[in-house]
């Protein structure tokens, strides 16, 4: 039989890689956001809180094929997904949610401030708009150091219209580093529709006119935004050039904590829409896919399940169990 | 050592460390082909390459996040802001990122960046190029906040402000950057922070300042010595740490003290510093401390009005005349 080489497409470098891996990742994190409003409402978790219920998609199909460390990773203040898709075990996520010196960041960060830059998280930011300047730092420090490596930078559709990003894609352009930006377009800033905000709908065109290239990406389909990344990565890996993804998807729950009841919800969105968004759920949707190719089992994913929820008791746990910070530490780290 | 004007030794502190640490890079408006505006940075891009001296877009919120950002995965950037005035437009990256990262990281990201620029009034430049705002800085914890008064710290202070771990605010002043002085040859020499200088020694009263304020001191100083009255000037060198120590010393010695800025009056530096002379000296003290200080106005373009604002040899005069009466 003659050997023949078959020209290894994106299709099947993705699906070299570990889904079932993936996909397990994607319950961790739904089920993590699922249990932090009840942690809130006991009194175990203060301030504010954001789920990424829903958009699960943008961190499974971008941030398993970073090479982390190396790579870095900014996001927003709806944090949670990121820090464990870059690796942080859900124990110091969740102690960090509730202020504990065993968090990932010993209870100085809080839910919108989670790091982990020996994983290569550069954190959250509780400032819209806020990472994309100092992701041009990043980038830039890459491209000096003649670095193969990229950073990733999340933000989310409210964010485009501040005027930092403009500035900073601007210079990214400009300069040509090496960050992939990913535009996390959920149609809403907090209680705001992109309709009723923003003038200009089209991300990529805004993108395109500061010189960074794009496209559009429906985040509720994993495979799919990982074809997309696969490609756009490697091709930066090569060229050191920006890239941008407008990747829409749909936030299951309200902006945070102080918006999630029924009554919330009517101000700005129904129940109705939520329900229609929700008929295409990403784990679902990849449970599916993969279940089609025979990559998953019923027995698999029911496993999965059963271990994922027993990781996020077993987490809570830790993290109620866990002590406070000490009071002499509050004068710690303000300066290195 | 060789005599120099400040402005040169600013750029001996940069073109010696960039030398020694390939880390360490500049970025702002101008810094580069145009040779700086106010010429500080002249020739530093020929030396070093456009990969290391970074002309930016006028993007202020842009160049503080690429010094931040930079900084935090490890390089040492020095970003010039053109005036300090400028810097507001980059508050919150300044403020919410630089100085907050390695606290709200739980100390496991650092931020070695300088920022750096001339801030002073004194040239009719009017209203929003006069300010320096040197006390929001020195007001925010993870700041550390330098502002050299002569050739000599200039040039040791950016040295210790560059290979510092922490974002320092770098402020020089416009008006000095022609002083001559005495800067050491050795790339070695630094001035600490935290260490204020007594740049006059005298028993009657303290007076406190930094920046240009503390030639305005010396100036008083030097015709209240002809009075009789002998005063001694500590310049600060840093707001952020502060040597309270040498402060509190003197105070101990002279009993009596004024504090002394261009920077506005109400709620400027002076206020802290008085507010801590009371708090930890007030039974050395015969008389409140006083502050001189820029009146609390916009600064107007008119030449006379200007002159108005900002204080002069003889308000320092009449203040130490007020607190020894």
């Amino acid at each position: 039989m003659a050997n023949t080489t078959v020209e290894r497409t994106a299709e099947d470098d993705i699906l070299g890689h570990d889904l079932q891996h993936i996909y397990r990742t994607m319950l961790l994190t739904r089920r993590l956001e699922e249990s932090v409003y009840r942690k809130f409402h006991e009194a175990k978790i203060g301030g504010y809180l954001h789920r990424y219920d829903g958009m699960e998609g943008l961190v499974a199909g971008i941030i398993p094929l970073l090479e982390l460390p190396g790579d870095y990773v900014l996001s927003t203040y709806r944090d949670h997904a990121h820090a464990i898709f870059c690796g942080t075990p859900a124990k110091e996520v969740l102690a960090e949610l509730m202020g504990r010196a065993t968090g990932c960041a010993a209870g100085k960060g809080g839910s919108m401030h989670l790091t982990d830059p020996v994983r290569g998280f550069l954190g959250g930011d509780g400032i819209v708009g806020g990472p994309v300047p100092v992701s041009l730092g990043v980038g830039y420090a890459l491209k000096y150091r003649k670095s193969r490596n990229i950073c990733v930078c999340y933000f989310g559709d409210g964010a485009m219209n501040q005027g930092g990003v403009h500035e900073a894609f601007n210079m990214v352009g400009l300069f040509r580093l090496p960050v992939l930006y990913v535009l996390e377009n959920n149609g809403y800033a907090m209680g705001t529709s992109l309709q009723r905000s923003t003038g200009q709908t089209d991300f990529v065109l805004k993108a395109e006119a500061h010189g960074i290239a794009g496209e559009r990406v429906d985040g509720m389909d994993v495979l799919h935004v990982l074809k997309v990344a696969r490609k756009a990565i490697d091709r930066m890996r090569d060229t050191g050039e920006p890239y941008f993804l407008q990747i829409d998807c749909e936030r299951f729950v309200g902006h945070g904590i102080g918006d999630d009841n029924t009554k919330a919800w009517t101000t700005y969105r129904t129940q109705a829409q939520i329900d229609e968004a929700r008929k295409r759920d990403p784990i679902v949707l990849l449970y599916n896919a993969l279940s089609a190719r025979g990559l998953l089992s019923d027995a698999d994913a029911e496993r999965m399940d059963a271990e994922v929820a027993a990781e996020i008791e077993e987490a809570i746990a830790f993290a109620e169990s866990s002590p406070e910070p000490p009071l002499d530490s509050l004068y710690e780290n303000v300066y290195s | 050592m060789a005599t120099m004007r400040y402005q040169q030794a600013l750029r001996l502190a940069m073109t010696e460390e960039m030398e020694r640490d390939p880390d360490v890079f500049l970025c702002g408006e101008e810094v580069g082909q145009y040779q700086g505006t106010y010429r500080v940075t002249e020739g530093m891009l020929d030396k070093f390459g456009p990969r290391r001296v970074v002309d930016t877009p006028i993007s202020e919120i842009g160049i503080a996040g690429m010094a931040t950002g930079s900084a935090m995965v490890g390089l040492r950037p020095v970003a010039e802001f053109m005036t300090w005035s400028f810097a507001l437009e980059a508050m919150d990256q300044l403020v919410n990122h630089a100085a907050k990262i390695t606290y709200m990281s739980g100390g496991r990201i650092r931020c070695p960046v300088v920022f750096r620029g001339p801030a002073g009034v004194g040239t009719q430049l009017s209203a929003q190029h006069s300010q320096s705002m040197e006390s929001w800085y020195a007001h925010t914890p993870g700041f550390k906040v330098a502002m050299p008064a002569t050739a000599t710290d200039a040039k040791g202070l950016l040295k210790t402000a560059i290979r510092d771990d922490n974002p320092v605010i770098f402020m020089e002043h416009a008006g000095l950057y022609g002083l001559q002085g005495d800067v050491p040859d050795d790339p070695e020499y630094l001035v600490p922070f935290g260490k204020a200088a007594v740049r006059r020694a005298g028993v009657h009263c303290t007076l406190v300042s930094y920046s240009r304020g503390v030639h305005l001191c010396l100036k008083a100083a030097e015709r209240l010595a002809a009075e009789g009255i002998d005063c001694e000037v500590i310049d600060l060198r840093t707001l952020v740490p502060l040597d309270m120590d040498t402060v509190l010393e003197s105070v101990r010695k002279t009993h009596h003290a004024v504090a002394v800025h261009e920077e506005w009056r109400n709620v400027g530096f002076a206020a802290e510093l008085s507010a801590r002379i009371h708090e930890q000296a007030f039974d050395d003290l015969d008389a409140p401390v006083l502050r001189v200080a820029g009146a609390d106005v916009p600064m107007p373009y008119a030449k006379n009005l200007e002159r108005a604002a900002i204080p002069t040899d003889n308000d320092v005069i009449a203040a130490v005349k007020k607190t020894l009466a």
